[in-house]
């Protein structure tokens, strides 16, 4: 799977994010990525991840949104959706 | 961020300066995690302040607020370490002596009990006598738990009050439905503060936070049912601050005194410019009004102990005259403890102010509508707080009371006296520029010491002491109200609480001094400090007649003084020395004893009367 042209500036965001909450500046964030690929990724972070994007993008993720989470291109989806 | 947790060695100071900025919750976690990596097997030192154990004993999940916490705590310059119990198990952990709460051996505790735990059983059903005992048994329970902390730790004890987090069944009205969850948290909240004054206890306000900030601020339903989070993450922070707030001030490390700028701080205009008739404060205009409403609120903070002082770039009879003559004004030249008005800049003038009331540069807010001086003092003064402030007086006394700076736990008569003994100081520095020597000085003080043992009137005087003093402080060893209550228990110790009493008034409890007995002739000085109030008017010499004498009543034939260096006490590192005492030991970190023979120990003249009273 490959970043779709239309979700670059999300996937630069979520870049960020993810940098910040794993305390690291080398997070290469693929659609593919999942919970188990990275270390540390427990359901703290998760939390964590969730909150910083609604505040970073300004949106309300609901409960049945955050449970259909694969992956990060899910997550950036529902990004997208709820961005435009 | 990243570059701290690259940086070598002790990053403490970085990462408080770090933990000023306004961070959110994710930073405020990778601050933690940085500074908590950097010490993780032993704390800093030296820092000043009480290392804390805090036990955060929670009904619901609590992980995200340890790191908030935390990171409140070093921006107090406080080393904070934390613990939570196994969920659910708050009561059970308490109980239970070898339980890990136990081991942790904390030295603060946080009572977090959540709405939906303590409503457990209210329903829209109950009868209005049901409603009642679920209230007493809720009560029961909050309050056996505050005594079971209280037996086996002895410490400090806050409690959080409950977030409303249930959807009304009433409406407006709901207080009229004897089983709404909401009007019983309405009424366990009401009940909890008289039971915390009764108790002891120091809450968390929760409730006043979210009528402020909304419900939503503080509460996710979704993240309640995800993770049994009550408080959301986004709110953390400012949980920390709460929490921290009440830990500083058990320390004793609030601010002390508000510096006050003049032109457009507290009145409209520029007095220089515009003469008295120009400048606006008062009713009839909406700036005027806000501009009363600033000096009302600094006003009260004085009335509760809180010091005023103006720091203004005027000539200085310009500023005082608004003071002195303007009917609108709500501060008086008598509220305001130390006056600097002059072309010098800002830094340099708040510096005069700290060393007149002889204050730390930490102990200072200093408000001032202009961003230029604002910066400059920041960049100058990084110790000083600066609030950053609109210029709309309508905003300033909320951006004051959210930022914290004076929180607070209990008043004492002397808090509301503290701006008067400064304005009396003031007279006693204008007898000491008239008098033409020193001792001419100090016998025209007519200086009376009256002492006591320690007692349970002065109680909350003496810890509050203890905890907050830093400068003129020997050993800087914190002790809570029970440690002094063993020492007043205990016949082979004395505590001590030196009054100090002058023409131009009474300085209040201004010494205290601790004595033990470590083996038999031998009286070792737990504790000696003084308030820098009383600097330079041999008071020292005084008080150690009085020590040797109350020694010597328990049998010893030696007196051991101690020195623990911090930041702040350099100014007694040779406190023995000067007092004739021989020093034994010193090591490389400055700290050293000394000791004194009593047999050959002859008291030293003094210009005090010494009276036990």
């Amino acid at each position: 799977m490959t970043i779709p042209a239309s979700q670059e500036a999300i996937y630069v965001a979520l870049t960020e994010i993810f940098n910040d909450v794993f305390m690291r500046d080398d997070m290469e964030l693929t659609p593919a990525l999942t919970a188990k690929d990275v270390p540390g990724w427990d359901s703290f972070k998760q939390i964590e991840i969730m909150v910083s994007v609604e505040e970073r993008f300004n949106i309300k993720l609901n409960t049945r949104e955050i449970d259909n989470l694969k992956n990060v291109g899910d997550l950036a989806d529902v990004v997208a959706k709820k961005t435009t | 961020m990243r570059a701290l947790a690259r940086t070598e060695g002790d990053i403490w100071p970085q990462a408080v300066a770090l933990a000023n900025a306004r961070l959110d919750f994710i930073r405020t976690n990778a601050l933690d995690e940085t500074v908590r990596r950097r010490y993780a097997t032993a704390a800093p030192t030296g820092l000043g302040t009480r290392p804390v154990r805090l036990a955060i004993l929670a009904s619901s999940t609590v992980a995200h607020l340890h790191a908030p916490i935390r990171v409140a705590g070093l921006r107090r310059n406080i080393w904070i370490e934390t613990y939570e119990n196994d969920y659910g198990q708050y009561l059970q952990e308490l109980l239970d002596p070898h339980s890990a709460l136990h081991a942790f051996k904390p030295n603060a505790i946080l009572f977090a009990l959540d709405a939906r735990h303590l409503a457990q059983g209210i329903h829209a059903a109950l009868t209005e006598a049901d409603a009642t005992q679920a209230l007493d048994d809720a009560k029961a329970l909050i309050l056996q738990c505050w005594r079971a902390a209280r037996q086996a730790f002895n410490c400090p004890i806050s409690q959080q009050t409950l977030l409303d987090p249930f959807t009304p069944l009433m409406g407006s009205n709901e207080h009229r439905l004897p089983g709404s969850r909401s009007a019983f948290v309405a009424r366990l909240n009401a009940a909890l503060r008289d039971m915390a004054d009764a108790e002891g206890v120091d809450l968390v306000a929760l409730d006043q936070a979210a009528s402020r900030d909304g419900l939503p601020a503080w509460h996710d339903p979704a993240l309640w049912h995800r993770s049994k989070q009550e408080v959301s993450p986004a709110a953390g922070p400012a949980y920390g601050e709460m929490v921290a707030r009440l830990i500083a001030a058990r320390q004793g490390r609030s601010y002390k005194c508000l510096v006050l700028d003049l032109d457009n701080t507290l009145w409209g205009g520029v007095i220089g410019d515009d003469g008295m008739d120009g400048i606006v404060i008062g009713q009839g205009s909406p700036l005027g009004e806000g501009f009363v409403a600033v000096q009302e609120y600094a006003k009260e903070l004085a009335r509760r102990g809180v010091i005023l002082a103006v720091c203004s770039k005027n000539d200085e009879a310009n500023a005082r005259e608004p003071f002195e003559k303007h009917p609108e004004m709500v501060l008086r030249l008598n509220d305001v403890a130390s006056f600097r008005a002059n072309w010098d800049d800002k830094a340099a003038n708040i510096k005069a102010i700290a060393a007149e009331l002889n204050i730390g540069l930490d102990a200072l807010v200093f408000l001032d509508d202009n961003p230029f001086e604002r910066n400059f003092v920041r960049e100058q003064l990084p110790m000083v707080a600066v609030p950053e402030v609109s210029d709309d007086p309508a905003e300033v006394p909320q951006v004051l009371a959210d930022a914290g700076y004076f929180e607070s736990l209990a008043i004492t008569d002397e808090d509301r006296e503290r701006t008067a003994q400064y304005q009396e100081n003031r007279a006693r520095d204008q007898l000491r520029a008239n008098a033409s020597d020193m001792e001419t000085y100090l016998r025209g003080l007519e200086m009376r010491m009256v002492w006591r043992r320690f007692d349970k009137i002065g109680l909350q005087r003496i810890v509050q002491l203890i905890n907050k003093t830093n400068q003129f402080n020997l050993t800087t060893r914190r002790h809570t109200e029970d440690d002094v209550a063993a020492i007043m228990a205990d016949p082979a110790s004395f505590g001590l609480q030196l009054r100090l009493l002058d023409r131009f008034g009474d300085n209040g409890i201004i010494a205290i001094v601790i004595g033990r007995t470590t083996s038999p002739g031998i009286m070792a000085i737990d504790t000696w400090l003084m308030s820098c109030r009383v600097l330079g008017r041999g008071v020292e010499p005084t008080t150690l007649n009085l020590v040797a004498a109350q020694a010597k009543a328990l049998g010893a034939t030696h007196l051991i003084g101690e020195y623990i260096p911090t930041k702040k006490n350099g100014m007694v590192r040779d406190h023995y020395e000067n007092l004739g005492f021989a020093v034994t030991s010193k090591d490389q970190d400055g700290r050293s004893t000394a000791t004194l023979d009593l047999a050959s120990f002859t008291p030293a003249p003094t210009f005090i009367e010494t009276i036990e009273g």
